[in-house]
Formats: C-alpha cells, sequence, structure tokens
C-alpha cells in the first residue's frame, strides 16, 4: 500500500514538474537540463569557499495555477523575468514530511523530516545547517541568522541534539516580536491581527517574554534606534516587508555569512480569501527581486553569494474533495506535496531547469557542499547541478 | 480501547438515534480497527443531527460492512490498522471522545510518515462500498444560482474565467426583475420537489428581499451575534495563557448552540448545529463575508447534498495594511469591493467543482451573475460550452433558456 502510494505522488508530481517544465520553456526560455548530467559542477573550479548564502523560504507554498501557469504569470513577473534567467531551477522538489509551516521549515534546516508538534513551542530534534555551519567552520554566532515571521519560530536557530545544540545556534530575529516591543502599548489592540502568529491556526499566539531582549536587539545588532524602527515601520504594508527590512539591516551591520529568512504573507491562503492570497504571492515576488538586488547593492555580498529560495511546501489542489483548493495545505496530494527551488548567483548555471525529482531534506547537504561544512546527520542529497 | 471491548453500556451517552444505530452495529464495531472505528463513531455520535444524506451514508457504511464475512471485513479494513500507531494510541476512548482520537489519530498518521498509506487504504475502502452501495440519483437535476453582489467591483478584471470553458459567457444581463427571477426559481423547485434541506439560500449579507421559508436560510447578517461570540471564546482561550490549537480546537468542537446564544439562530437543531459548525470549523468564515459564503456553500453540498442552492456574495471587509493598523489610521468599517469580486469570482469556481462532484453532475447546472458587471456564466448540460452570447438577457430568459 505504501508502494503504490509513492507510484501515485511520483507520478502525478512528475506531471507538475513536466507542466512546470514546459512553462518555463515557454516563460522564461530556460534551457533543459538534459545535456546537464554531463557537465562537471562549474563551481568546482576556483570559487572562493567563503562565500556566503541566503536561504529564503516561504511558509505557504504557492501552487502553480497562481503563478507558473499561463494564467498565474502575470503574479509572479520578478522570478519569471528577473531571477529565473539567472537561475539554476528545480521543477520538481518534494516533501514528504508534516505539512505544518513551523516543523517543514525546522525540517529544510535540519535535513531531516522533523516529527515534533507544529505548534509546540520546541527546538529541531536534529542538529540545524546553522550548527553544522558554525561548528565546522568555527564561526561565530554573529555568522548566521534566522528572520523569522513569527513567535512560534523561536526555536529554529538550534536543535536540542545532544552532540550539537546549545550555544552552536543562529540568531533567530522575530520582527513581529521587535514591534511588539517597539511600539506603544496603548496601539496593541489596533494591530493585535498583525501580531497573530500564524494563518494556519490564525488564534493561537504564543507570547515570549523578554521585550528588553527585543529592544536591545534593535539596539546593538541591528544598530536602529527605537524611533527609526517604528517610522520605518509605518511606512511598510506587511509582516513580509518588515522581515526582509530587518535581513536589510542585519546584512549590512553584520553581514553573516549564512542567513535564512522565512517569508509569511502568502499564509494569508488560510483566511479564505483568493484575492489575499494572490496579493501575497505577487508581494513575495516583489520581495525576492529586492532581496537580490540588496545582495546585489553590497559589497560584502555582491558576486559572492547563492542565493535559494524555495516555499516550504505547496498547497491543496482544487480537485482534491479533501481540501478546499487555495485554502490549506491539509490534504497531503502531490500538489501540497511538491514545489520548487531556484538558485542562483556565481558559479550557479544561469537559465537551467532541472527536471529529476529532488527532496526538500536535499537542502541542508547543498549548502554544506557550498560552503565547505558537513552535515553528518541530514539526511538528504547534495543537489549536484549547483555544488 | 480495544473495539473489541466495548459493550451495549459503552454507548449510554450516545443521543437516542445514535444509540440505536452503535446497537444495532455493535458486532461490526466489535470487530474493526479502533482508528476506523473511530471515524464511524466520529459520525454515530452526532448522527441524531446529521442531514438526510449524510445519515443515509452512515447506514450504507454499516450495511456494507455488516455484508462481508468477517475475513472479507478484516482483509478490507487492515491498512487502518497501522503499526505503532495503535499501540500509542490504545488508551484513548474513541467511543466517547471520538473527535479526539481521530485528530490525536491524524496526527500520529502525519509524524510517522503513514498518511499516504492510510489515504490509499481509505480510498480503497470508500471505492469498495460505494460500488456496492452507490449514491442515489438526486430526484430532480441540481442548480445552483450565484449573485456576486452589488458594490463587487473590480475594473479590468475577467470574470468568471475558469468557467467559461465550460458553457456560455452571457456579457449583458440585465438587471431589471433579476432576483425576483432568481428567488422565484427557486421556490417553484422548492414546492415541486419538497425536501428536507435540499433547497438552500446563503448570503453574505442580508438577504435584498424576502427568501421563501422553504429555503434553509444561512446569512451573515443572521450569524452577527453568534460570529461575535464564537470569537469571543477563541480570544477567552487565546488570553487564558496556557493550551494552544489543540485547546482552541477542542473548545470549538465541544461549541453548542445554546454557549454562543444560538436560539436566535432559525431553524432545527440540525440546522442550527450546520451554522455552528461553519463558523467553528471554518477558517476566515467568522471575519470575511466572502469567505463565510464559500465555505458554507461547500458543506451544505458536501453534507446536505442539495438540489437547490441560492449563493449571494455580498463586500467583505477590507484587510488593513500594516501601516494603517500600526498608525490607527484604518477605517474598520471600510469593505474591499475589488478584493471581493476576486474571492467571489473563485468561489463561484469551487461551488461549481462542489457541486459536479455530487451525484447527477452532468444533469447540474450552475448560473452566476455579476449584478455591478452585468455579466453572467452558465455551466450545464443545456449551456454551450465555451461560448460567449453578446446579445442582452434577463435573469427569466436565461433560467427559462438554460435550465
Amino acid at each position: 500500500m505504501g508502494n503504490s502510494s509513492s507510484v501515485r505522488l511520483g507520478t502525478t508530481s512528475g506531471a507538475i514538474s513536466w507542466n512546470r517544465r514546459e512553462l518555463l520553456r515557454s516563460a522564461a526560455g530556460l534551457a533543459m537540463s538534459g545535456a546537464l548530467y554531463s557537465f562537471a559542477p562549474l563551481s568546482a573550479a576556483a570559487l572562493p569557499r567563503n562565500r556566503k548564502t541566503v536561504v529564503v523560504t516561504f511558509g505557504g507554498g504557492a501552487r502553480d495555477e497562481e503563478t507558473f501557469a499561463p494564467e498565474g504569470q502575470e503574479n509572479i513577473p520578478g522570478l519569471l523575468n528577473v531571477l529565473i534567467p539567472q537561475s539554476t531551477f528545480y521543477t520538481q522538489i518534494v516533501n514528504r514530511g508534516i505539512l505544518g509551516h513551523y516543523v517543514a521549515t525546522a525540517s529544510l534546516a535540519t535535513g531531516v523530516y522533523e516529527t515534533f508538534d507544529n505548534f509546540a513551542s520546541v527546538p529541531p530534534h536534529d542538529p540545524t545547517v546553522f550548527e553544522y555551519f558554525r561548528r565546522g567552520l568555527s564561526r561565530p554566532a554573529t555568522d548566521a541568522w534566522v528572520v523569522a515571521p513569527s513567535n512560534g519560530f523561536n526555536r529554529i536557530g538550534e536543535s536540542d541534539h545532544r552532540g550539537y545544540g546549545e550555544g552552536l545556534g543562529a540568531g533567530v530575529i522575530l520582527p513581529k516580536h521587535l514591534l511588539r516591543a517597539a511600539m506603544p502599548a496603548a496601539a496593541g489592540d489596533d494591530y493585535g491581527h498583525l501580531l497573530r502568529d500564524n494563518y494556519e491556526d490564525p488564534f493561537y499566539t504564543p507570547e515570549l517574554a523578554g521585550n528588553e531582549v527585543q529592544l536591545r536587539q534593535l539596539n546593538e545588532i541591528l544598530r536602529i534606534s527605537v524611533d527609526d524602527f517604528r517610522m520605518h515601520a509605518l511606512t511598510l504594508s506587511s509582516p513580509d516587508e518588515l522581515s526582509v527590512y530587518i535581513a536589510r539591516q542585519l546584512m549590512q551591520q553584520l553581514a553573516p555569512s549564512l542567513l535564512w529568512i522565512t517569508l509569511h504573507d502568502i499564509d494569508i491562503a488560510h483566511s479564505g480569501a483568493y484575492s489575499l492570497y494572490v496579493e501575497g504571492i505577487r508581494r513575495t515576488d516583489r520581495l525576492c527581486v529586492d532581496l537580490w538586488n540588496s545582495i546585489q547593492s553590497q559589497p560584502e555580498y555582491k558576486d559572492n553569494t547563492t542565493m535559494f529560495i524555495l516555499p516550504d511546501f505547496g498547497r491543496d489542489s482544487d480537485n482534491d474533495a479533501g481540501g478546499n483548493g487555495f485554502q490549506h495545505h491539509r490534504t497531503g496530494d502531490a500538489l501540497s506535496r511538491t514545489t520548487w527551488l531556484m538558485a542562483l548567483g556565481p558559479g550557479v548555471r544561469q537559465g537551467i531547469a532541472v527536471e529529476r525529482p529532488v527532496e526538500s531534506l536535499d537542502l541542508v547537504p547543498t549548502l554544506g557542499a557550498l560552503q565547505g561544512f558537513s552535515t553528518p546527520l541530514a539526511q538528504g542529497k547534495p543537489l549536484r547541478e549547483v555544488i | 480501547m480495544l473495539p473489541a471491548h466495548v459493550s451495549a453500556d459503552s454507548f449510554g451517552a450516545y443521543p437516542p438515534l445514535g444509540r440505536a444505530l452503535a446497537l444495532e452495529n455493535l458486532g461490526v464495531i466489535q470487530q474493526v480497527p479502533a482508528p476506523f472505528a473511530a471515524l464511524l463513531m466520529s459520525q454515530v455520535i452526532i448522527y441524531d443531527w446529521l442531514f438526510p444524506a449524510e445519515q443515509k451514508t452512515v447506514d450504507d457504511q454499516f450495511s456494507y460492512l455488516r455484508s462481508l464475512a468477517t475475513s472479507q471485513r478484516a482483509q478490507m479494513l487492515s491498512g487502518f490498522g497501522l503499526p505503532g500507531i495503535d499501540h500509542d494510541l490504545k488508551d484513548r476512548d474513541w467511543v466517547q471522545g471520538p473527535r479526539e482520537f481521530v485528530e490525536a489519530f491524524t496526527a500520529a498518521l502525519w509524524s510517522s510518515h503513514q498518511i499516504d498509506a492510510f489515504r490509499a487504504a481509505a480510498n480503497a475502502y470508500s471505492d469498495a462500498w460505494r460500488k456496492a452501495y452507490p449514491e442515489p440519483e438526486p430526484p430532480t437535476p441540481r442548480l445552483t444560482i450565484i449573485v456576486l453582489g452589488e458594490g463587487l467591483r473590480a475594473d479590468q478584471y475577467d470574470l468568471f474565467r475558469k468557467l467559461r470553458p465550460h458553457g456560455v459567457f452571457i456579457t449583458e444581463v440585465q438587471r431589471t426583475d433579476a432576483w425576483p427571477a432568481i428567488l422565484e426559481t427557486a421556490s417553484k423547485r422548492a414546492a415541486k420537489t419538497p425536501l428536507p434541506y435540499g433547497h438552500w439560500y446563503i448570503d453574505g449579507g442580508a438577504p435584498p428581499l424576502p427568501v421563501d421559508l422553504q429555503l434553509n436560510q444561512v446569512t451573515w447578517a443572521e450569524l452577527s451575534g453568534t460570529r461575535a461570540a464564537v470569537l469571543r471564546r477563541m480570544q477567552a482561550v487565546i488570553h487564558s495563557g496556557h493550551g494552544g490549537p489543540e485547546e482552541l480546537r477542542t473548545v470549538m468542537a465541544e461549541t453548542t448552540t445554546k454557549d454562543v446564544g444560538g436560539g436566535g439562530m432559525s431553524g432545527d437543531e440540525t440546522l442550527r448545529r450546520f451554522k455552528l459548525s461553519v463558523l467553528t470549523e471554518g477558517s476566515g468564515t467568522q471575519i470575511f463575508s466572502t469567505t463565510f459564503v464559500q465555505w458554507t456553500a461547500r458543506e451544505a453540498l458536501r453534507r446536505a447534498q442539495p438540489v437547490t442552492l441560492v449563493l449571494h456574495f455580498q463586500p467583505r471587509q477590507r484587510q488593513l495594511p500594516m501601516n494603517e493598523l500600526l498608525a490607527g489610521t484604518g477605517d474598520r468599517n471600510a469593505v474591499d469591493p475589488e478584493g471581493s469580486l476576486i474571492d467571489a469570482d473563485m468561489g463561484t469556481y469551487y461551488t461549481w467543482i462542489n457541486q459536479s462532484r455530487l451525484t447527477g453532475a452532468p444533469q447540474a447546472t450552475v448560473v452566476a451573475w455579476s449584478e455591478t458587471h452585468g455579466q453572467a456564466m452558465v455551466a450545464g448540460p443545456n449551456a454551450p460550452r465555451g461560448v460567449t452570447a453578446t446579445n442582452p438577457m434577463t435573469m427569466r430568459q436565461i433560467l427559462t433558456q438554460f435550465v
């Protein structure tokens, strides 16, 4: 039964991959990777090992209908016209784990399908890529950072694994928490729903103690005064814009070698409002281009940075009676488990689409291979086309 | 709890019809895997308030299970007794708390990576019993009429883009007399084919005209007090400082119509429970009226399988951007005409899909009309596919010609 299920998933995923490939061929003029496998890795030549990596994940995938399909392409002009032509694009990333955003993002960060309660405030149980990175390259705490959308992600920077764990992880910045600390208490009711933790369960917001810690992050790490932060927040339209602003500040102040940003606006799809979901896709598309442009504009990062962009997983298809289309990712159908990944930067081939199915667990070993640290407990395999 | 250990006394707290059903099928219940039994009991425990179509589904499943030899039944349901999971859940009381058991079981399926195997087992079982007990055809072809109401508008937006290949797109609909034509059509169908819970009216605000009492009504306006009460209960869990989504889900599942002042809701207990479930089980239904209409229609089609459905989308509240929220300058009463139109357009498409999942789909029709844009879409056996009609039409003409 398990085998037949896998076959079915694989077959449908293959169809998804094929569709995405054909759509990309028409939309972005990508070359397909049939001949790619005969090439030696381009980056093996003479690229420095001290390169930087920026990982952007979406909490809340976007389906092909709203992105790469003909009717969806109007929503992703930045991905299609700016980023994909510069990238190696994997058309078929399969996530076989739990389809909840925190646990899935933790799985992306450990290279192991984590199995804890998605809504529990617990650390990953397997070592994170940040721990591998810092131990393997003897890097200080200031060199690995996570910018995450919600309080539920506050433990993602560091596992509770006995062999790694405490003191080896990444710093985690929660922009919404900064916002709560910086804004006048009286304003709380006015923007209460903005601070809500997630859209999967929109009424759940675990409290984190310590506003003073957050304010110290603003002052000492990001070098922003509370007033400046507050004023800037007033110019932004969404939490993801705030996350990108924080990421830029991190890049300017600390220039971390490993920066992980999780965006979340798309996940407003859980409210059932299709227009807001599409709006989230368009904003995410724009923010990805903004981030890439920021990388190219900063000397510390320019020509020295590989950026990976991937949704954590997909969303339910319209045709699965167990779901409600775009709104959720509860059915575990092939569409909700299959997504894509793009990699771009020096040494990464441009305008290439890779058709073979890979797993979301492959990200961590790929990051390790790129930056030169080992990831012994991660279960995936390095993506050979980009290392 | 092992199924073999349950007895007639185990169902003493069940409502009368559910208890009688359980006792009639006690022998079967004792022989099925616990997760399967819990799934069945999650329906039996609320059997008294299920819609007739749902009750028939439960009855048919028991009939099918009784018809199998013990060995056949064990083989058919072997995929429901998954290794490792039964053991972890063995102490849970799936008789008194089947819903909680199913939630815990589902979480265990995901965390043990057995969800795909379970889906395959569930699909195989569903295919088998549906083959033995096919769903009945509707007594009259199904009809859904969807109105994208006044105030839903967007410039340069292609309405019904996803539905156009499946029917005729009418570019000029005269709005005079349209609403009376729609409501009269629904009334006549209810009178001609009287069915319990067979004819529905769902509105994202208040109806523009009085609606025939033969139609089961679910409206955003009627449920405003209930929505507020549900939100208050949610906030109470959040501000309690403990618990999380699990506790919230449990509180919502245990919420009764009385807990939220259900006396103000119209309809019998079955309908009032349905209305409450839209708010306690739906995501976004408490906040956006467009989501409320789409989800209510989805649930009505899935559960009650009506033959007549009238939907009226009205403008939903605007989602305030972050800067307006922070500055406190946003108008909480403002609506979002363009977003509402896009939501309703997708809601129309999903309603067509959901109606197409029911029996009699080849004979079923969906009529959708935008009041503001004066455009309509008809998908059904009498409507040509992929055709655009540019001649002006009234709603009565549309309903006469295509339904």
